[in-house]
C-alpha cells in the first residue's frame, strides 16, 4: 500500500520545484528571503520523497519498476507523454540530484547573501531542480528532450546570472549555442526513432530495437543520439563551453556544471543503453571520445591557475571517464562514478566557493596561500574531496574509479586501462598542486581570509562525510550492493582485482607525492620547468588553441556567409525587385506621351482598334464557315 | 444551431468601434483609445468563448452562419470555424488587443490611426472565418488599404523610407492577390461548368473533381499568391523592409497574423480544393522553404537593426510552415498550423517590445544598446521570452510547432528536413547574440533615463507571454482542435492518395 502510494506521488518530486519557480516568478520576487526559504523547503520535501522512493525501490529485492504517464501532445501518428519511470537507475539519480541541490541551496544562503538578484537566483535554482528531476524521471525521448533543453536554459540563465559582466554574457551564450550543436544531432536521432519505430517510449523502443541490431540505420541513429551527451556532458569537441561556464556563481558551478546537469549526458547513455549496446561501432566511438576527453582535459588542468577552471577541467576529465565507462559496457561503474563524483566534486566546488567568498572574488591560486591557517573547515573538507577525487582508498572516488579501471582491464581494453591509470596520476597531481599552492604553501596572501559562516561550512561537512562513505555501497566490502541494484541489460560484473586496486592507489599516491615535491618542498623548480617546456606549457595553458580555432571558423565561415548572403539579398533579390519596379515606372513614363491631349491622335488609336477588332471578327466568321 | 451570430459579432465589433471613433471629436484621444481597447477586448473575449465552447468531440465547421448574398454568383455571406481557423481567429484577437496597447503612446492623428487599425483587425479576422471564397477574397482586399495608409503615415524611415516600405508592402500584397484572383475566377468558372450551378462555397468547391492539369495550374497561381504573402523565398523582399517601415501595431499584426493568411489559404483553399495540384507543387515549395529557413537565418546574423533581425527571422520561420504544408501529412500540417499560431504570438511580442524601446530611445540599432536589463528588467523579460520562443525552446508554444513539423516532414523529405533543422542552431546564434548585445553586459549610463514597461505597456507582454507559455506547457489545448481540423480536412480529400500517413 505505502509502496504504491509513494510511487504514485513521486511526480511531486519534479513538480514542487516547478511550482516554487512559478510562485517566486509571479508573486514572491519582491521578498527574496521568503523566496529562498520556500525554495529550500520545497527541495527539502523533494529530497525526503526521493529518500522514500529509494527506500521502496531498494527495499524490494526483485527491484521495482514503476511507470505511469499522462498524454501531453498527441495526434494520429505522434504521441509525446509526460511520464514517470521509476527504477533503480532513476532512484539513484533522484537521490543525488535532490541531495546536492538541497545542500547547494542552503550553501547559497551564505554565498549569495546580499545579492540584489537573490529572488531570481532561487527561482532559477528551482526551475533547474524541477527540469533536472523531470529529465531523470522521463519515460520517453520526447520528454527527455524537453527537459534536456530546459536544463540548458537554466544553465544559460545561471551562467549569465551576473549579466553585467561581459565575460558572463559571452559564456552564457557560448554554453547555449554549443549545446545546440549537440542537440541538433540528438533531435535528428529522436526524429529517426519516431519515424522508424513510431514511438518514443523507452520500453516500447526496447522491445522493437533488437530486430535492428547492428543495422546501418541503428548505427546512424545511435551516433546521432550520442551528439546530445557530447554537448551536455561537454565531451571533445564540444567541451569548450564548460570551462567558460565558471563565470556563474560558484554554487551554480557545483550543482549544474559539476554534479548534475553535465552528468545528464552520461545518464542519457545509461538510459538509452538498450540502443547504444546494439551498435558496436557506436560503443567504440563513445569509449574513444570519453577516454580522449579524460586525458585531454586532465592535461589542460595541469597548468591552469584559476581555482574554478582547474576544477572545471577536472570535471571534463571525470565526465570523460564516465562516458568511457559507458562505452566499454561498464555502465554500472559509470553510474557509480557519476554518483560519487557528484558528491566530491560539488564538495570541491563549494569549498572553492568558500575560498573565493573569503578572498573577495580572488580566483588565482597563486594569489592565495596558507589558507589552512584561517579556514580549517574549508581546507580539510577540500582535502577530503581532493583525496576522494584522486582515488585514495577508502574514499568514495577510489571504489568507483577502480570499478571503471577494472571494467577496462577485465574487458580487454588495455589501451583504455592504461589511459585511465595515467589520467588518475594526472588527477592526483593537479589537485594537490592546487592544494599545496592555495591552502598550504609559503605565500601568505591568504592569511587575511576568514572562515565562512556555518550556513556554508555545514554543507561542506555533510558532503565531506558522504564523499568518504558513499563509495562503500559499491565496494567489494559490501558485496557490490550498488551493482546489485543498479544493473543494466548486458552489464557484466567483474570480480575484484587486487592488482588493479593496488596499482590505481599507488599511482594516485605517486601523483600526490610529486605535487608535494614540486609545490610544497619545491625540490623541483616549477618556474624553470615552465620555461624549459615553454611550447608544451603554452599549448596546454591555451587549451590546445581550440577556442581560437572555433572563433576563427565562425568568423570566417558563418559570419562570412552571412555577409555574402546579405549582399545577395540587398543587391540581387531586392535589386531585381526594384529593377522590375523601375521598368514598370519607365514604361509608364514612356507611354504617357501617347496621352497627349490631341483629339486627332486619339481618333487614330480608336480607328486602329476598330480595324483590329473587325479583322479578328471576320477571321472568326470565316473560320467558323470553313 | 447557434442562436447568437457569435462570429459576426466577433468580426464586426471592431468596425462598430471604428464607427464610434469616427463620430468622436479628434481631441478625445483618451476616449478613442478606450473604445479601441474595449472593442478589441470584446472580440478577444468572444473568440476565447468560441475557442472554449467549440465542441471538440464532433469537430468540423461550427458556429456556422450563412446568408445568401449574390445568387447569380453563388455567393453567400458564410462564416464558420473549424480546428484550423479557430486558433488563427484567437491569434488575431490576441494580437489585435495587444496592438492597441502597443499603440497607446501614439500622439499624431490618433483618431485616424485607431479607425484604420480596427478596420485592419476586422479584415484579417474575416479571412479566417469566411467559408465562402468570395467573402474570403473580399476581406483579404479590405486589409490592403489600412495597411498602406498606416505605414506611410505612422511609419518610420531608417534604411528605407516609410513611403518605399509602404508601397513595397502594398504592391506585393496586390500582386499576390492579382494571381489569386485569376485562380479564383478559373476555379469558379470551371466548377460552374462541372457542377451546373454557380458556387463560391469552399467545401462545395472542394467536392469538385477538377482535372489534374487544371489543379496544378491553379495551385501554382495560389502558391505564388499565398507564397508571396507568406514571404516564401525568393518573394520575401517585402517582409523585412515592410516591417522596418511600419509602425509597431502594423508590424505586430502583419508579421503576427496577416502573413498567416498565406499559409491558411494554402491549406484551406489550395490543398483542400486542389489536392492533386498541391501534391505536384509540394516538392518545389519544400525546396524554396530551405531558402527561407537557412538563407534568411544567415542574413539575420549580419543585421543590426532589431526590426530587420525579427523581419528576416520571420521569413526564416515561415520556411518551417512551408515545409509543414509541403510534406502533406496530418502531423506536418498540424505542425504548420501550430507554427503559424506560435510564430504569431512570438513575432507580435517581439515587435511590441522593439516598438516600445524605439519609442523611448529613437534607435533600433543593437550596437547602440547594451545592458538594458539593468534599466528595463520587464522589457528584458519580454525580449527574452520572445527570443527563447523564437529559438524553439520547450515550454514555449513554438517548440510544439517546430517539433511537430520536424516529425511530419522528416518522414517525407529527409534531406530537406535535415537542412531545415540546422535552422535551430542558426536561430540560437542570432537570437542569443542579439539578446546578449541588447540586454546584457555593463550598464550604459546614456540609457538611464529610459523608463521600464509600466501600465498599459505591460498588456502586450502579459497577453502574448501568457499565450506563449500556456500553449507551450499545455500544447493539447491548441493542438487537439488543430489536429481534428486537419484530420477532418484531409479525410474529405481522402479520394486522392498522397502517401504519407493518411
Amino acid at each position: 500500500m505505502i509502496l504504491q502510494n509513494i510511487l504514485q506521488n513521486a511526480w511531486l518530486i519534479p513538480f514542487l520545484p516547478f511550482l516554487t519557480f512559478a510562485l517566486i516568478g509571479l508573486f514572491m520576487h519582491r521578498w527574496p528571503k521568503l523566496s529562498a526559504a520556500l525554495s529550500i523547503a520545497m527541495i527539502a520535501v523533494s529530497f525526503v520523497l526521493s529518500v522514500m522512493v529509494a527506500l521502496v525501490v531498494f527495499g524490494n529485492a526483485e527491484g521495482v519498476v514503476y511507470e505511469t504517464a499522462t498524454r501531453w501532445l498527441s495526434m494520429p501518428g505522434l504521441r509525446v507523454d509526460m511520464g514517470l519511470l521509476i527504477d533503480p537507475l532513476t532512484a539513484v539519480m533522484l537521490l543525488v540530484v535532490t541531495l546536492v541541490a538541497l545542500l547547494v541551496q542552503i550553501y547559497s544562503l551564505g554565498y549569495m547573501h546580499g545579492d540584489p538578484g537573490l529572488a531570481s537566483y532561487y527561482a532559477y535554482q528551482s526551475i533547474f531542480a524541477g527540469s533536472m528531476l523531470g529529465l531523470v524521471v522521463a519515460n520517453n525521448f520526447g520528454q527527455i528532450f524537453v527537459f534536456w533543453e530546459l536544463v540548458g536554459l537554466c544553465s544559460y540563465l545561471l551562467i549569465g546570472f551576473w549579466f553585467g559582466r561581459n565575460s558572463a554574457k559571452e559564456a552564457a551564450k557560448k554554453a547555449f549555442i554549443t549545446n545546440r550543436v549537440g542537440d541538433f544531432g540528438f533531435l535528428l536521432g529522436i526524429l529517426f526513432l519516431q519515424v522508424i519505430f513510431g514511438t518514443l517510449n523507452f520500453s516500447e523502443l526496447a522491445a522493437a530495437i533488437p530486430a535492428y541490431a547492428n543495422s546501418g540505420i541503428l548505427i546512424g541513429i545511435s551516433i546521432l543520439l550520442f551528439f546530445g551527451p557530447v554537448g551536455k556532458s561537454a565531451q571533445f569537441p564540444l567541451h569548450v563551453w564548460l570551462p567558460d561556464a565558471m563565470e556563474g556563481p560558484t554554487p551554480v558551478s557545483a550543482l549544474i556544471h559539476a554534479a548534475t546537469m553535465v552528468a545528464a549526458g552520461v545518464y542519457l547513455i545509461a538510459r538509452a543503453m538498450f540502443i547504444f549496446n546494439t551498435s558496436a561501432p557506436t560503443m567504440t566511438l563513445i569509449a574513444t571520445i570519453g577516454g580522449f576527453t579524460a586525458l585531454f582535459a586532465a592535461s589542460i588542468a595541469l597548468v591552469q591557475n584559476d581555482i574554478k577552471r582547474i576544477l572545471a577541467y577536472s570535471t571534463l576529465s571525470q565526465l570523460g571517464y564516465m562516458v568511457m565507462a559507458m562505452g566499454i559496457g561498464a555502465m554500472t561503474a559509470g553510474m557509480f562514478h557519476l554518483m560519487t563524483h557528484a558528491f566530491f566534486k560539488s564538495l570541491l566546488f563549494l569549498g572553492a566557493g568558500s575560498v573565493i567568498h573569503a578572498l573577495h572574488d580572488e580566483q588565482d591560486i597563486w594569489k592565495m596561500g596558507n589558507l589552512s591557517k584561517k579556514m580549517p573547515v574549508t581546507t580539510w573538507t577540500f582535502v577530503i574531496g581532493a583525496l576522494a577525487l584522486s582515488g585514495i582508498p577508502p574514499l568514495s572516488g577510489f571504489w568507483s574509479k577502480d570499478e571503471i579501471l577494472l571494467g577496462a582491464f577485465a574487458g580487454g581494453h588495455i589501451g583504455l586501462y592504461i589511459l585511465g591509470t595515467l589520467v588518475a596520476f594526472m588527477t592526483a597531481f593537479y589537485m594537490f598542486r592546487l592544494i599545496f599552492v592555495a591552502f598550504f604553501g609559503k605565500n601568505t596572501a591568504g592569511e587575511h581570509a576568514h572562515e565562512s559562516p556555518a550556513v556554508m561550512t555545514v554543507p561542506l561537512i555533510i558532503l565531506a562525510v558522504i564523499s568518504v562513505l558513499a563509495g562503500f555501497v559499491g565496494s567489494p566490502l559490501m558485496n557490490n550492493a550498488f551493482a546489485h541494484y543498479v544493473t543494466f541489460a548486458g552489464a557484466v560484473h567483474h570480480e575484484a582485482n587486487l592488482t588493479v586496486m593496488a596499482v590505481s592507489a599507488v599511482i594516485a599516491l605517486a601523483g600526490i607525492y610529486l605535487a608535494y615535491l614540486v609545490y610544497q618542498k619545491q625540490v623541483i623548480d616549477h618556474a624553470a620547468l615552465k620555461i624549459r617546456f615553454r611550447g608544451l606549457y603554452n599549448l596546454l595553458y591555451h587549451k590546445y588553441y581550440i577556442d581560437e580555432c572555433y572563433a576563427w571558423l565562425i568568423k570566417h565561415f558563418i559570419d562570412g556567409s552571412a555577409k555574402i548572403l546579405e549582399w545577395f539579398d540587398l543587391y540581387v533579390i531586392n535589386g531585381a525587385v526594384n529593377a522590375i519596379a523601375a521598368v514598370t515606372g519607365r514604361s509608364g513614363y514612356a507611354l504617357r506621351y501617347t496621352e497627349n491631349g490631341q483629339v486627332q491622335s486619339y481618333a487614330l488609336y480608336m480607328f486602329a482598334g476598330i480595324v483590329v477588332l473587325l479583322v479578328s471578327a471576320l477571321c472568326a466568321v470565316f473560320s467558323a464557315l470553313a | 444551431m447557434n442562436h447568437m451570430p457569435i462570429l459576426s459579432l466577433t468580426l464586426f465589433i471592431p468596425v462598430i468601434g471604428a464607427i464610434i471613433i469616427m463620430a468622436l471629436p479628434k481631441d478625445q484621444e483618451k476616449a478613442i483609445k478606450y473604445i479601441s481597447a474595449l472593442s478589441t477586448f470584446i472580440s478577444l473575449a468572444l473568440s476565447l468563448l468560441v475557442f472554449i465552447t467549440y465542441d471538440r468531440s464532433t469537430g468540423g465547421m461550427q458556429f456556422i452562419e450563412s446568408i445568401p448574398w449574390i445568387k447569380d454568383l453563388g455567393v453567400s455571406y458564410a462564416l464558420g470555424v473549424d480546428g484550423i481557423s479557430m486558433p488563427l481567429l484567437l491569434l488575431t484577437n490576441l494580437i489585435g488587443f495587444s496592438a492597441v496597447y502597443a499603440s497607446w503612446n501614439i500622439r499624431e492623428r490618433v483618431k485616424e490611426f485607431f479607425t484604420l487599425l480596427l478596420i485592419l483587425i476586422t479584415g484579417v479576422m474575416g479571412t479566417f472565418v469566411a467559408t465562402d471564397l468570395f467573402i474570403f477574397f473580399m476581406f483579404y482586399e479590405v486589409v490592403v488599404i489600412p495597411i498602406y495608409l498606416l505605414v506611410i503615415m505612422w511609419g518610420s524611415t531608417k534604411r528605407v523610407t516609410k513611403e518605399y516600405a509602404g508601397m513595397k508592402l502594398t504592391i506585393y500584397l496586390l500582386i499576390g492577390s492579382a494571381f489569386l484572383l485569376v485562380g479564383l475566377i478559373a476555379l469558379f468558372v470551371t466548377a460552374q461548368g462541372m457542377l451546373g450551378y454557380p458556387t463560391m462555397d469552399i467545401t462545395k468547391l472542394a467536392g469538385v473533381d477538377f482535372p489534374v492539369g487544371f489543379q496544378i495550374f491553379v495551385y501554382a497561381l495560389m502558391a505564388f499568391g499565398f507564397g508571396t504573402l507568406l514571404s516564401m523565398f525568393p518573394f520575401h523582399a517585402w517582409s523585412p523592409d515592410g516591417y522596418a517601415g511600419a509602425p509597431t501595431a502594423v508590424s505586430m499584426i502583419h508579421a503576427g497574423v496577416l502573413k498567416k493568411i498565406g499559409g491558411y489559404g494554402l491549406i484551406r483553399i489550395g490543398l483542400f480544393i486542389l489536392p492533386a495540384g498541391a501534391k505536384f507543387i509540394a516538392p518545389i515549395i519544400a525546396v524554396l522553404a530551405i531558402g527561407n529557413v537557412v538563407y534568411a537565418a544567415f542574413i539575420c546574423l549580419s543585421q543590426k537593426d532589431l526590426k530587420y533581425i525579427v523581419g528576416y527571422s520571420s521569413v526564416s520561420h515561415m520556411g518551417y510552415v512551408l515545409i509543414g504544408i509541403a510534406a502533406l501529412n496530418v502531423i506536418s500540417i498540424n505542425g504548420a498550423v501550430m507554427m503559424m499560431f506560435a510564430h504569431g504570438v512570438m513575432a507580435a511580442l517581439f515587435f511590441s517590445m522593439i516598438g516600445n524601446l524605439y519609442e523611448k530611445s529613437h534607435t533600433r540599432n543593437v550596437n547602440d544598446f547594451g545592458g538594458l536589463a539593468h534599466q528595463m528588467p520587464r522589457l528584458a523579460v519580454g525580449f527574452m521570452l520572445a527570443g527563447l520562443a523564437s529559438l524553439g525552446l520547450p515550454g514555449t508554444v513554438n517548440f510544439i510547432g517546430e517539433f511537430t513539423i520536424f516529425v511530419g516532414a522528416f518522414s517525407v523529405f529527409k534531406v530537406v528536413a535535415i537542412i531545415a533543422i540546422t535552422g535551430i542552431i542558426l536561430t540560437a546564434v542570432y537570437i542569443l547574440r542579439t539578446m546578449a548585445d541588447l540586454l546584457y553586459g555593463p550598464r550604459k549610463e546614456q540609457w538611464d533615463h529610459l523608463q521600464d514597461l509600466k501600465g498599459p505597456e505591460m498588456i502586450p507582454l502579459i497577453v502574448l507571454g501568457t499565450a506563449i507559455l500556456v500553449g507551450g506547457i499545455f500544447p493539447s489545448l491548441v493542438m487537439d482542435p488543430i489536429s481534428s481540423g486537419v484530420s477532418g480536412l484531409l479525410a474529405q480529400i481522402g479520394t486522392i492518395q498522397m502517401g504519407g500517413i493518411f
